[in-house]
């Protein structure tokens, strides 16, 4: 099957999680074409596109493509999945993948399935296997539409290596499609260093930090470490810290070696968002919390005393093993 | 101005999963006898966004739409006593087993057969399936603008005639509008949503509440339920967790966290 997938940027670069899904579409292709869409990117980036295994790369180039929103992606993946055939178009599972998915489902009459942890084939069919019910259960579902539309969760294939003797096509989109919705404003949050996409190492808080000042507690601690300071969905929603940081079902999707959840009980819309982490380890007063299930470490104790001397600790360590 | 809001009625999220079962044979989560049921959390909150849109609006009709069972009309009775004006129930056993295509098809006819909505509102994705797909299905299928994952919906324009919506984003947060009609779908960062006041619940006893059946919205059954859905669930797990947990001890909470960190460098995690 000829697969489409729409290639997210982070800055301008794909994002870790679209290239994911062009070694995916690789296996699922299975020699057909598959054609990544790009918009507001640089022409260069067709043959990074290229390399990292697309065979056509259809690129609205940022010239051209200067004000982007969700109706201008639903039409030019619409018109892009018409064109070449496509009969599995994929997104990463974040706002942006989230926000199109549904949409392109309905105007290319195609299944769809969202939030997706693996897709196979079987016996010509495409089976996607996602997380529902906060994440507590997978379902397996069996798409019965010519066309599949879905999400993938980020870190669950691998990305493949950049191979710049990959030869392909690149086409140009000449002018963007009329728009039904005006972007006005974009607030970024300061970027400050390594988005907790890539970090290797994620510091969380949850309701246990008991207020904005626990994060404090927890910046050192990431500092040390080179990793950066995310949280569970209530801290956020109680204003303690920035939405942007929240990891979890509707939040984001974290793949590090490292995630040391503090004072998060572990709710399974939590751990759907940092359950690939290499390493758990958690901090907790209740030794019944949940997330000392998933945890390879725990520490039952105040978190006030017990970060600040993990803290210290760590700085301690020789540099070297 | 009036404003549908479509909301689902379901086991409630926050239950520990241990009150529910897996009903391999059914392909079903089974919520223990008993568990509470409650509108999703998100459509609450969609329901919020609606109400705060009418004190902007005085005078904005809102109609809250469910597709359920004899239960559901719970879930109606609740955005009623919130301050909805009226209900709408979709049952039929027609709707039974579908997905989220189907369920997109039947809340479709039935906005389009209340004919006058110029506002759409859901939640960003019911808190059982997770998919996300429903609402922005219903924009499609109604050719409506689409704006995803608010956290503020107002309207702008002398007369109301566009909807501004701050969207949730990886990085922070943008502001979008549309013309109305339009279809917006809500995010938790809207905030909490009203309790229900005493008065407003006594008042909701006495407000309209419809059924409709699938022939009362002149769909064809063989577009619904199992019959059209578009995904088959071939089958339903708890995923397997194989991680023991090592728990660091010592006389004080210092003397823990020193140990961790020499514990993490011998088992070359750092």
């Amino acid at each position: 099957m000829s697969v489409l997938i729409a290639i997210e940027l982070t800055g301008e670069k794909p994002s870790n999680a679209s290239l994911e899904l062009l070694a995916l579409a690789r296996t699922l292709a299975n020699g057909n074409p598959v054609v990544a869409l790009s918009l507001g990117a640089d022409v260069g980036l067709t043959e990074t596109l290229i390399a990292r295994g697309a065979d056509k790369v259809v690129l609205g180039a940022r010239e051209t493509f200067t004000d982007i929103n969700s109706d201008v992606w639903a039409t030019c993946a619409t018109d892009a999945a018409r064109k070449h055939g496509a009969t599995l178009v994929l997104a990463p599972h974040t706002p942006f993948g989230a926000d199109i998915a549904p949409r392109l489902a309905f105007r290319l009459n195609a299944a769809c399935a969202t939030g997706c942890v693996s897709i196979d084939r079987q016996d010509g069919a495409l089976l996607c296997t996602r997380a529902a019910h906060g994440g507590n259960v997978r379902e397996v579902l069996r798409m019965k539409a010519r066309v599949t539309v879905a999400t993938l969760r980020a870190g669950v294939y691998d990305a493949l290596p950049a191979d710049t003797t990959r030869k392909g096509e690149g086409i140009i989109l000449t002018e963007p499609p009329p728009s039904r919705i005006r972007v006005l404003e974009r607030k970024r949050d300061a970027a400050e260093g390594v988005r907790l996409e890539d970090a290797k190492v994620i510091v969380a808080g949850g309701r246990g930090l008991g207020g904005a000042e626990g994060f404090k507690v927890l910046e050192p601690l990431a500092h040390a470490l080179g990793g950066v300071v995310g949280a569970s969905r209530v801290p956020c929603d109680l204003n303690w810290c920035s939405h942007a940081m929240q990891i979890g079902l509707t939040g984001k999707t974290v793949t590090p070696e490292l995630y040391i959840a503090v004072g998060i009980s572990g709710a399974s819309h939590h751990l759907a968002g940092c359950g690939n982490a290499k390493t758990i380890i958690a901090i907790n007063t209740d030794k019944d919390a949940a997330i000392f299930r998933e945890a390879r470490f725990g520490v039952t104790g105040d978190f006030a005393k017990v970060v600040p001397a993990l803290t210290a600790a760590i700085r301690a360590l020789p540099k070297d093993l | 101005m009036h404003i549908a809001v479509c909301i689902k009625y379901i086991p409630d999220p926050e239950a520990a999963f241990s009150q529910f079962s897996i009903d391999e044979q059914a392909k079903k989560v089974v919520p223990a006898p008993g568990l509470r049921h409650v509108v999703s959390p998100f459509d609450e909150q969609a329901i919020e966004a609606a109400l705060r849109v009418r004190e902007q609006h005085a005078g904005a009709r809102i109609t809250v739409i469910t597709l359920g069972n004899e239960a559901s009309r719970n879930a109606l009775k609740h955005g009623l006593a919130m301050g909805a004006d009226d209900g709408v129930l979709l049952m039929d056993p027609a709707f039974d087993d579908g997905d989220g295509y189907t369920t997109t098809l039947a809340l479709s006819a039935a906005i389009r057969k209340l004919a006058t909505v110029d506002l759409v509102l859901t939640g960003r994705q019911a808190a059982d399936g997770d998919a996300g797909i429903v609402g922005a299905g219903i924009g499609e299928e109604l050719n409506l603008p689409v704006l995803t994952f608010a956290k503020a919906v107002v309207m702008e324009g002398a007369a109301a005639s566009v909807v501004r919506v701050e969207r949730v984003l990886d990085d922070g947060t943008e502001i979008v509008e549309a013309d109305l009609p339009a279809l917006v779908t809500v995010s938790n960062e809207l905030g909490a949503p009203r309790a229900p006041s005493l008065r407003e619940t006594m008042r909701a006893a006495r407000k309209p509440m419809v059924v409709w059946k699938a022939a009362d919205l002149e769909l064809d059954v063989a577009t619904l339920g199992a019959a059209g859905a578009r995904t088959a669930r071939e089958r339903i797990f708890v995923p397997s967790k194989a991680v023991q947990c090592e728990f660091i001890e010592a006389a004080t909470p210092e003397e823990q966290g020193a140990r961790l960190a020499a514990r993490l460098r011998e088992a070359k995690v750092l």
